[in-house]
């Protein structure tokens, strides 16, 4: 009986345990899961201010300018639809040019400026961000 | 003709493969005497050949042989030695073809130096060594041949990404490797227990060097990775939460989990279910690691090309492997006769508590890491998890992890009392309480997290020596110095961490040449940038003159690299060690009138992190050797009884 | 060891069911595994399938000349009456070496090249066109990639066969290989 009663109880503690770190893992994801998000996507449905997401979308051509404080940099992310002005400050990554695809991670503040923290690195002119490689960057010409 | 000769020695490799898989059953269809006189050979030849198969591309990249076609792609002649060298498995066919050496190999030195087990036992782990060496073999040799050859020949190599371009990257995947792969030996002693129903502490006692030796390789493995990280990348961090860093992250919590539990199967035959459950989930998560990183089904900041095939045939044995040993987990194990009982304040309860707590973390690190994938897959919606999540979760766990640690090493086994053990922890509590009144008294309020950090590394770095208190330091054995040494290195390691993220200083500006600026116990001039070249490429590199308080000034040259092949730019941080903490530069770009930004970091003793892992490797060595050592003593005295 | 037999059966039916839940666990985790690798949008095929171009008009773009011999390639261009292929190649990619003998072969069959030269400079495609053959009629250089992105291309190489009033009717992913050139063929042949 002993022998059971042991065994019963260290399965019960195990599955406690896993039940637990499960709700633990899920109240974690709700709370920090970042969304993926382009311009057209936050015109069409507002994403609260201080969340945090990604913005992906294309760096439009000539918005590129530099704030007075010097690092500092203000642009604007565009897809076929819409633009999002991004403010960003830090050391740029490589291959971060005008015209050329970007993911920025950070959130909206209250005046729809994208605050961002990182914009992720591209480390070779192969590499296209995998949630970029179904954005209408330009959108129909015949608009 | 070398290409030629490397695919050879691998297809007969692949064939001996197949020989000693069948060897295997038919023994174990038999009665199994005999056979392993018979597969021994087939096994450490095939170890042999595929060695030699990888010299050969060694060889290829060393020659730069631009009419095979992974040299042409990833190799320039213009390389420095080492860079071509690690080229070799700086892209996907060579470190695949690296992986299936170590698996071949490690089954060789199994095949050599396995004396503990019964014979059945050791037929049935080679066969089982075999049947995964099978599916790796038509991996590499179906669906990525490295010895391709291009036709015509290329005139110039494509060059190897220059982030990979460093020597501390060179030598950390092959060291990950043999930790991923040197937990296919567990794997298969599991599986073979299995087929045996041979499951105790002898099994147990011959899989741990094993376990050991590959857990020795990941802590080196994912340190230096993480060192890379840091000082390569320029942004300042150590550890990403990265899907690659996770990758190799989850093999090494499994593998810990199972260090411990063997420990207790040793000793007190206890937790024989448990234990071949996580052999089979340790390597599953090596080779899940493996295709996560190659299969581009996550891409992150180093994943590599992506190939449907290959993600296909990867997913396939992965099915085959896993699901093949979990099923057989399923209607074995429960023939296997149920281990001893144990009372819950003992050593081997701390050691549960430890395996819960390790497999929690592995959870929650797997489901943070698979969530994107999973959620992608029900509603569409794309979402990444990141560090929040995982500091968040993983983080207080790690801490309870960290405080069962102190107390484990510090209980008897089979029973205990916890008058006794109070008595015992008094010493680290007390210095535990000392580093809180340290901290309130001369920082400013810190985060909880680096708070309990701190405290609990003060305390754990205490009660981690306190096995040895009142011992005679010279006859107590050498894997309790191992163990002291390691559960020390967490300490170590936990106090960096949490001195990293609660006491960094981090300045951005846009400095003039001439300009000071104060981080840390540093001030720091920018002296203007100047263009240098290197082999491949351009670089712009900053001058700093750095001076601390009335000491000696130094110079530090950041730079901002440009690769001419392929095209890529990087950012060289400098970095100044000093005693107690680094100061971390880095050259941005420049607004054309003669402003550069620049970011400097003040990170104070970040270095133990990294310190702290050595000492981890070294407690490991220590035991390791100690446990050899002690084996072999045992079996010496057997064969005089 | 006196226990209820009832409950003695109960327990030994929920062990052997619980020994099967981590098969049933990692069943899951191959599911969703297939599921990303051949639907998910980070999977190789999504990357691999027709670019949502392929009827619409080649978007607008305009590249100044590679090669100093030889005109530039805008998307005006590429409504000549004719079908066309459109190449996306650079020198320092490898499969580009491997395509260039079916490249040649395609033009010796008399079908008419326009290529974009991604991140190149121009004398490295000059050195390139040297070495593997040139069936090229226009190169247009990309150095920002913006062409690239604007075709939705990830990279190199990729070829587009366009009609005569610059439709895209195919992508081809990847280098030509000898079997791809019938594919090709065909492509044109239903583009006229």
């Amino acid at each position: 009986m002993r022998a059971k009663h042991q065994r019963l109880t260290l399965a019960i503690i195990a599955i406690v345990a896993v039940v637990a770190a499960g709700f633990l893992a899920l109240f974690g994801l709700r709370d920090n899961a970042a969304l993926f998000r382009t311009p057209a996507e936050i015109s069409a449905e507002p994403v609260p201010a201080g969340q945090a997401f990604r913005l992906g979308g294309m760096v439009a051509q000539g918005s590129i300018e530099e704030l007075p404080d010097g690092v500092s940099i203000r642009f604007l992310v565009q897809d076929a639809e819409a633009q999002v002005p991004v403010v960003y400050a830090g050391i740029t990554p490589d291959l971060f040019a005008e015209n050329s695809g970007v993911v920025a991670e950070g959130a909206l503040d209250a005046n729809g400026v994208f605050v961002a923290d990182h914009i992720l690195a591209k480390h070779d002119e192969n590499y296209m961000p995998p949630e970029l490689a179904d954005v209408d960057l330009v959108g129909d010409p015949r608009q | 003709m070398i290409a030629e000769a490397g695919l050879a020695a691998l297809w007969l490799a692949a064939a001996l493969c197949g020989l000693q898989l069948v060897f295997g059953v038919m023994a174990l269809r038999s009665d199994g005497s005999g056979a392993v006189s018979a597969i021994r050979p087939v096994a450490i030849v095939q170890g042999l050949l595929t060695l030699f198969s990888f010299a050969m591309l060694v060889w290829l990249f060393l020659r730069t042989d631009l009419s095979v076609e992974l040299v042409a792609a990833n190799s320039h002649s213009a390389k420095p030695w080492l860079y071509k060298f690690s080229g070799t498995w700086g892209n996907h066919e060579g470190s695949m073809l690296l992986w299936v050496a170590i698996l071949a190999l490690s089954g060789s030195l199994v095949a050599m130096f396995e004396s503990r087990l019964k014979e059945r036992t050791l037929t049935a782990t080679l066969a089982a060594q075999a049947a995964i060496g099978i599916g790796f073999y038509a991996f590499l040799i179906f669906a990525s041949n490295p010895f391709a050859r291009l036709s015509p020949a290329a005139p110039e190599g494509r060059g190897l990404n220059p982030l990979l371009q460093d020597p501390g990257l060179a030598f950390h995947p092959p060291t990950l490797y043999v930790g991923y792969v040197g937990l296919s030996i567990a794997f298969s002693f599991a599986v073979g227990a299995l087929l045996t129903r041979d499951v105790g502490p002898t099994f147990a006692r011959a899989m741990r060097p094993w376990v050991l030796a590959s857990w020795i390789f990941l802590t080196i493995g994912i340190a230096a990775g993480s060192y890379w990280a840091y000082y390569e990348l320029g942004w300042g961090g150590w550890w990403f939460w990265d899907p690659v860093e996770n990758a190799s992250l989850m093999p090494w919590l499994a593998a810990t989990a199972l260090l411990h539990s063997v420990t207790v199967l040793a000793t007190r035959d206890a937790l024989r279910a448990w234990t071949i459950m996580l052999a089979v989930v340790a390597f599953s998560m090596s080779m899940l690691g493996t295709f996560l990183v190659r299969s581009g089904v996550l891409t992150s900041v180093h994943a590599f090309a992506v190939d449907p095939q290959r993600g296909t045939f990867i997913l396939g044995l992965l099915i085959l492997y896993i699901g093949g040993a979990l099923a057989l987990y399923a209607m074995r194990v429960g023939t296997v006769r149920e281990g001893s009982q144990f009372e819950f304040v003992s050593r081997e309860g701390a050691l549960v508590a430890n395996n819960l707590l390790l497999s929690a973390i592995l959870g929650i690190v797997l489901i943070g890491t698979l969530y994107p994938l999973g959620v992608e897959a029900v509603t569409g919606e794309q979402l990444s998890v990141g560090p929040p999540y995982f500091n968040a979760t993983a983080g207080p766990l790690a801490l309870l992890l960290v405080a069962a640690m102190a107390i484990g090493p510090l209980l008897r086994w089979r029973r205990d009392q916890w008058r006794n053990v109070m008595g015992r922890i008094s010493l680290p509590v007390l210095v535990a309480a000392l580093a809180l009144m340290g901290l309130v008294l001369l920082t400013s309020p810190i985060g909880i997290l680096p708070m309990l950090g701190l405290i609990l590394a003060a305390g754990v770095a205490a009660a981690s020596i306190a096995p040895l208190w009142k011992r005679n330091l010279r006859r107590t054995p050498m894997f309790v110095y191992g163990m002291v040494i390691a559960h020390l290195g967490i300490a170590v390691s936990m106090a960096g961490m949490a001195f990293e993220s609660a006491f960094s200083e981090e300045v951005l500006v846009a400095a003039s040449p001439g300009e000071t600026h104060e981080v840390g116990p540093y001030a720091v001039t920018f002296d203007g940038t100047r263009p240098v070249a290197g082999a491949n490429w351009t670089a712009v590199e900053g001058g700093l003159t750095v001076q601390r308080g009335e000491g000696e000034a130094f110079v530090l040259t950041p730079q901002s690299r440009m690769f001419s092949s392929p095209q890529t730019e990087t950012n060289e941080a400098a970095i100044r060690t000093a005693w107690n903490g680094q100061l971390y530069t880095v050259l941005g770009s420049s607004d054309g009138a003669g402003r550069s930004q620049l970011r400097l970091w003040w990170k104070p003793f970040v270095t133990l992190i990294w310190l702290g892992a050595l000492l981890i490797a070294l407690g490991g060595l220590l035991s390791l050797i100690g446990r050899v050592r002690r084996e072999r003593r045992t079996m010496e005295r057997e064969a005089w009884a | 060891m006196s226990t209820d037999p009832a409950i003695e059966k109960q327990t030994a039916a929920m062990k052997r069911f619980i020994l099967w839940v981590p098969l049933a666990i990692a069943a899951i985790f191959f599911g969703f595994f297939a599921y990303a690798l051949y639907f998910g949008n980070s999977s190789p095929q999504q990357r691999a399938i027709e670019s949502q171009l392929i009827g619409e008009p080649m978007p607008e773009f305009a590249l100044e000349p590679s090669l100093a011999s030889r005109p530039g390639l805008s998307s005006a261009d590429l409504a000549t009456g004719e079908p066309r292929l459109v190449n996306f190649f650079a020198s320092w990619c490898v499969p580009c070496i491997a395509e260039a003998p079916q490249l040649m072969q395609l033009r010796d069959a008399g079908v008419a090249i326009d290529a974009i030269a991604v991140r190149d400079r121009p004398q490295d495609v000059y050195a390139f066109l040297e070495r593997w053959g040139d069936p090229y009629e226009r190169i247009g250089a990309d150095t920002q990639s913006e062409a690239q992105l604007a075709l939705g291309s990830s990279g190199v190489p990729e070829t587009f066969v366009v009609d005569g009033d610059g439709v895209i009717v195919h992508q081809h992913i990847g280098d030509i290989r000898p079997e791809h050139v019938p594919e090709i063929l065909a492509a044109l042949e239903n583009a006229r």
